[in-house]
């Protein structure tokens, strides 16, 4: 018997329909997997089917049961209220904002069990500290007083596993878990909540949009696409036997270590970094502190290469990148673009140095003027002779596989993929040497990452391009990097070739990311 | 992005626009002379002659309602103006800029926000002595400091956005990002702003009137004709009445307006988040 | 202790304020265009006189030693004699004070009592009518001119039904139910405008709120409706409202003045309207100050709330 059974569940809101006719089904002790690019409905599917939907004018139709005798769709308010937290354990994606900043831990998780479980307050703190020990919270007893706003993002999620498991529910709903924190994070949690499920036996439903994630901790898998269910297989044959289009587009589109880039040998150095280091004042309510973001980082680009720089957040990467394209005043360092130093040009010379470095951020949206037609931003940087620029900017849509129509579009118009595209062509415009990518595809689904990065490369093959490829991605890196630069707490950790870097990492940390990477095939024991 | 317009807001924007309209023409509208006296009709009540009724010298209170309409809306809509352009001025430049000049503006603001509204009018208007000239130039300083608010807040967030940073990173010169990419950004909230404050100018202005501050007799003034109306309200309701309803019609047109407006053009909410406090 | 470092820096920045407060009124005087001690003596005016008035005042002397000397006058009390009849400024001030502090906390008062459930209540049934009429509501009450409320509430209750008086006023202290028969339309004017003001900022507080992740999980834990309200979604509110009351205190000492002189209320708003239209500059000085000193104060108390309240202030 299934602890939950969805049959045939339909979600319209409004006009739209968002969810059409999913049917699956959860067994005790076993994971399900929700895998599905944005907009697929995977979250909704889930909300949904557990009775926690909360969007005006939305209209479920279909069922699902819970444990083979509660029909949760239409359920009356009390029932559901019961079954939340009770029955049913919830963990969101985003553990900033999912705790409640003016309670205690404490606070956060014995309401769940005084409501469900009627514990007594000192019961209920007992229990607090057990599940704050059973999530691998370092030092329980002081965390209990201790409030979200000092905790790091992977202590969040692990309490929000805590609370979700407090009053031992039959099922964790667990979407998108693991997406905001760092890869060596994810892998932690990843391991927790295994072990949590072999501990307690509860059923796991883990939505994702990654599916290497999906691989090491799904039993079975759900594909959804527009909302409807594109295939449901166990884990094994999802991966090595995909039945339909879709799914096989989507695995052929994952990036997976293991393909390294051929080198390009020998070549002059463009750009010749030493000591770059960046300190900057942050102001607090409580006084100014100093963040010493990057601390004597030393490095070369070859000509035509692209240089991976790899970090997790905190490490400094984008800091780098805003050094070298002066957003930011740096405190030390020397970074010579071709024998110039960018880092201290003269007010006259500023803006001739400037456009030798292009920029690419990884909001597509938000680095175009939603008020101006993307032409026209394109077109920015270009000196102002009429007929020439709508020459050059049909030309440059052109050379990133757009239509030229293109150019009277609005950012809001296109799509996340055809933004980034218009982000490349707007970065080539003033045809600089080196063109620097802080996480330009990280924000994108896969399949459209992956066409960019084909894009990428093909620039850098016909055009000689120099590329700073800033990410956290390693099987991305991998695949775009000729060298690869490893940051950590704005240190330099490794810097080699990427050939012998992803083939004999030496430096610890530089081998525990590459491990917290998921594998490209599940290779995890299922449960005994 | 299209939505079908609301109608509330249609609606006020359409009496905003009639109140234009009469303050533009009231000379022409009005069917009495305001300072008609006319001792053996004082304190009629609205009829088919005077439909507003008269006052304790006989003038039509109509007449002289829309004229102190006429007043009003001059006064908010030039002192409104003023404080908008100076406002956004310093707001932009404090904001974008940053460093000193910020620090300085701000606190200047801050220190003009210590006071009440009325309060610091009211010294102004002692210091320059009273009338049309000294209320309009006492308003617009007054409302400085909220467009400098609502400007330096919104030019902080455009100018944190990414597509600001690449114009930066492209050499593109300040003049060019600010006129380009900050100012047509901040447009939204600084007319919602507007609009909020022309509501709470005319209101202003009411005061000041009532207090004998502002506009002073023989021109009429919706604020001055409340206070005129105090000892006559029992006998003669529509005395105080009509240039009541008067100000609540306009102010309250203004304000949904403002609210409509705030809706499409500026959905963060600056405006409102500009009323808490900044330091 | 971090809490006592963010209050120094508060304590710092109302200092500073206050500073400029103390300029630019200062300035008020001396921007005066004419002769103020001439303007002042008026009709009574002779040569000996205004020699006396002037040296009084202080005003025969270089202006940065006459700010000096008034700083150091207003810090120690003395704020200079009135001109109208020659009381100390201070004293008068003083006299003053407790009519206009018992109407402000009237006010304040029913404007919360009002707009926190008012407010609370049409965030929760967003778009439905409940809060389409609270909305409609607040909005009337935001464009109602408070002194034309006043004349409207004493012509009704006053003169026609006779229930109430229709001005005076009577010290707390002395006589509490003179004191509430008095009180009760001036604070109705107050707080009824302001109630209509403060609903609309509690109601857009209490949506931002709702829209944050925490009420979700609230809810996801299956906790009753009213605990996810109360200890969630207020709780969390309250912090921005007490920032927008502290300020609305602003909105509420400039409707008092108004207020004031409707009703005949002996406070400092009255007092400051009776000063300017007799150019009385040491008395306009002096309550436009006290005025501004008192909106600093409030301001830093609710800073020192915000501080106990909220814990990413209290701890690192």
């Amino acid at each position: 018997m299934s602890v939950l059974s969805v049959d045939n569940l339909s979600v319209r809101i409004g006009r739209r329909d968002i969810v059409r006719g999913v049917s699956l089904a959860v067994d005790p002790g076993q994971t399900l997997g929700i895998v599905g690019e944005s907009g697929s409905g995977k979250s909704t599917t889930a909300l949904a089917a557990t009775g926690l939907l909360d969007a005006p004018g939305a209209v479920v139709t279909g069922s699902s049961v819970l444990a083979g005798q509660q029909e949760l769709v239409g359920a009356p308010p009390r029932t559901l209220r019961r079954v939340h937290g009770g029955r049913i354990g919830f963990v969101f994606q985003d553990p900033g904002t999912s705790l409640n900043p003016l309670l205690t831990i404490e606070r956060q998780i014995t309401e769940s069990l005084e409501t469900h479980k009627h514990l007594t307050r000192r019961h209920a703190r007992a229990r607090a500290l057990e599940l704050l020990e059973a999530v691998g919270l370092p030092d329980p007893q002081r965390r209990l007083r201790s409030y979200p706003h000092q905790l790091s993002g992977g202590q969040r999620q692990r309490v929000m596993i805590a609370i979700a498991l407090a009053c031992d529910p039959e099922l964790l709903i667990a979407d998108e878990p693991t997406t905001a924190l760092d890869v060596t994070t994810q892998a932690q949690i990843i391991a927790l909540v295994r072990e949590l499920q072999r501990e307690f036996g509860t059923a796991v439903v883990w939505i994702s949009h990654d599916l290497g994630v999906i691989g090491e901790v799904a039993d079975d898998v759900a594909v959804l696409r527009g909302g409807e269910a594109v295939e449901q297989a166990s884990v094994e044959s999802i991966f090595d036997a995909p039945r339909q289009a879709y799914t096989r587009e989507l695995l052929d589109a994952r990036l997976v270590l293991g393909h390294p880039l051929r080198d390009v040998p020998g070549t002059a150095t463009l750009l010749d970094v030493s000591e770059l280091d960046v300190r900057f004042p942050v102001s607090t309510p409580t006084g100014r502190l100093v963040v010493h973001a990057v601390k004597d980082v030393s490095f070369r680009i070859r000509r035509g290469t692209t240089l991976g720089l790899v970090g997790e957040s905190g490490s400094g990467k984008s800091t780098v990148a805003a050094a070298l394209t002066g957003l930011v005043e740096p405190d030390g360092g020397r970074a010579l673009l071709d024998g110039t130093d960018v880092l201290t040009v003269k007010r006259r010379e500023r803006k001739a140095v400037r456009r030798r470095i292009g920029l690419v951020f990884q909001d597509s949206f938000s680095s175009l003027n939603p008020l101006i037609p993307v032409g026209v931003s394109i077109a920015e940087p270009m000196p102002a002779r009429a007929r020439d620029r709508q020459a050059r900017v049909r030309e440059l849509l052109d050379s990133v596989e757009l239509p030229a129509d293109y150019a009277t579009r609005y950012p809001h118009e296109l799509s996340g993929g055809e933004r980034q595209r218009v982000n490349i062509a707007r970065a080539l415009a003033v045809q600089p040497e080196l063109l620097i990518l802080d996480e330009a595809t990280a924000s994108l689904d896969v399949s459209v990452q992956a066409k960019v990065l084909d894009l990428l490369t093909r620039l850098q093959q016909e055009r000689g391009l120099t590329y700073l490829f800033i990410g956290h991605d390693l099987a991305v890196i991998e695949r775009m990097s000729h060298d690869v630069l490893v940051l950590r707490g704005g240190e330099s950790v490794e810097y080699r070739s990427a050939a012998e870097l992803f083939a004999h990492p030496e430096h610890e940390y530089t081998r525990a990311l590459l491990a917290a990477v998921p594998p490209a095939r599940p290779g995890r024991a299922t449960m005994t | 992005m299209k939505r079908p317009a609301n109608p509330v807001t249609v609606l006020s924007a359409a009496v905003v626009v009639a109140a234009a309209v009469i303050a533009v023409g009231a000379g022409w509208l009005v069917p009495y002379g305001i300072n008609d006296v006319d001792v053996p009709q004082a304190l009629r009540p609205p009829s088919g002659a005077h439909w507003f009724g008269t006052d304790e010298l006989g003038r039509d209170v109509l007449s002289r309602v829309l004229t102190g309409l006429q007043a009003s809306m001059t006064v908010a809509v030039v002192s409104v103006v003023c404080a908008a352009v100076v406002g956004t001025a310093l707001g932009v430049t404090a904001g974008y800029r940053g460093g000193w000049l910020d620090t300085v503006v701000m606190r200047v603001v801050d220190v003009m926000f210590a006071f009440p509204v009325l309060l610091l009018a009211m010294a102004i208007v002692a210091v320059l002595g009273p009338g049309l000239g000294t209320t309009i130039a006492a308003i617009s300083i007054v409302y400085v400091p909220i467009f400098a608010r609502v400007a330096r807040a919104s030019t902080l967030a455009v100018r944190e956005e990414p597509y600001v940073a690449v114009s930066r990173t492209m050499g593109t010169g300040t003049a060019c990002i600010v006129a380009r990419h900050v100012l047509p950004n901040i447009t939204g909230p600084l007319i919602v702003q507007t609009s909020l404050s022309l509501a709470f100018a005319i209101l202003s202005e009411a005061a000041l009137s009532f207090l004998g501050l502002g506009i002073q007799p023989p021109q009429p003034s919706l604020g001055r004709m409340i206070f005129d109306s105090q000892g006559f309200v029992t006998l003669a309701w529509w005395m105080p009445v009509f240039p009541g309803l008067a100000i609540v019609v306009i102010v309250l047109a203004c304000n949904l307006l403002g609210d409509g407006l705030r809706d499409v053009l500026d959905p963060k909410q600056r405006t409102m988040i500009e009323a808490r406090r900044q330091s | 202790m971090i809490i006592l470092r963010f209050l120094a820096r508060r304590l710092v920045y109302s200092l500073v304020v206050l500073v400029g407060v103390l300029i630019l009124v200062f300035a008020l005087a001396h921007l005066v265009p004419g002769d103020p001690v001439r303007i002042a003596l008026g009709t009574r005016y002779t040569p000996e006189a205004y020699e006396a008035l002037r040296h009084a005042s202080g005003l025969d002397r270089p202006l940065p030693a006459q700010f000096v000397s008034y700083l150091g006058h207003a810090a120690t009390g003395n704020l200079g004699v009135s001109f109208r009849n020659g009381d100390p400024v201070a004293q008068v001030l003083a006299d003053r004070l407790p009519a206009t502090v018992s109407l402000a906390v009237v006010g304040i008062v029913l404007a919360l009592v009002v707009a926190l459930p008012a407010g609370i209540y049409a965030a929760s049934h967003e778009g439905r009518f409940s809060d389409l009429i609270v909305r409609v509501t607040s909005q009337f009450g935001v464009s109602i001119p408070d002194f034309w409320l006043g004349i409207l509430l004493i012509s009704l209750f006053s003169t026609t039904l006779g229930w109430l008086p229709t001005s005076g006023y009577r010290p707390l202290f002395d006589d509490p139910a003179g004191w509430l028969r008095h009180v009760i339309l001036p604070g109705l004017t107050v707080g009824l405008v302001a109630a209509a003001i403060m609903t609309r900022y509690v109601r857009s507080a209490v949506l931002e709120v709702s829209a944050m992740g925490y009420v979700r999980t609230a809810r996801s834990k299956g906790l009753p409706p009213r605990v996810v309200t109360l200890r969630h979604v207020v709780r969390n509110a309250l912090v921005p409202i007490l920032t927008i009351t502290g300020i609305q205190l602003a909105t509420i000492l400039g409707g008092v003045i108004v207020v004031e002189v409707v009703f005949a209320w002996p406070g400092l708003g009255r007092l400051v309207y009776l000063s300017v239209a007799a150019r009385d500059y040491p008395v306009i000085q002096g309550a436009v100050l006290l005025i501004a000193v008192l909106f600093l104060s409030v301001n830093l108390v609710v800073d020192v709330l915000y501080a106990l309240v909220d814990p990413r202030i209290r701890l690192s």
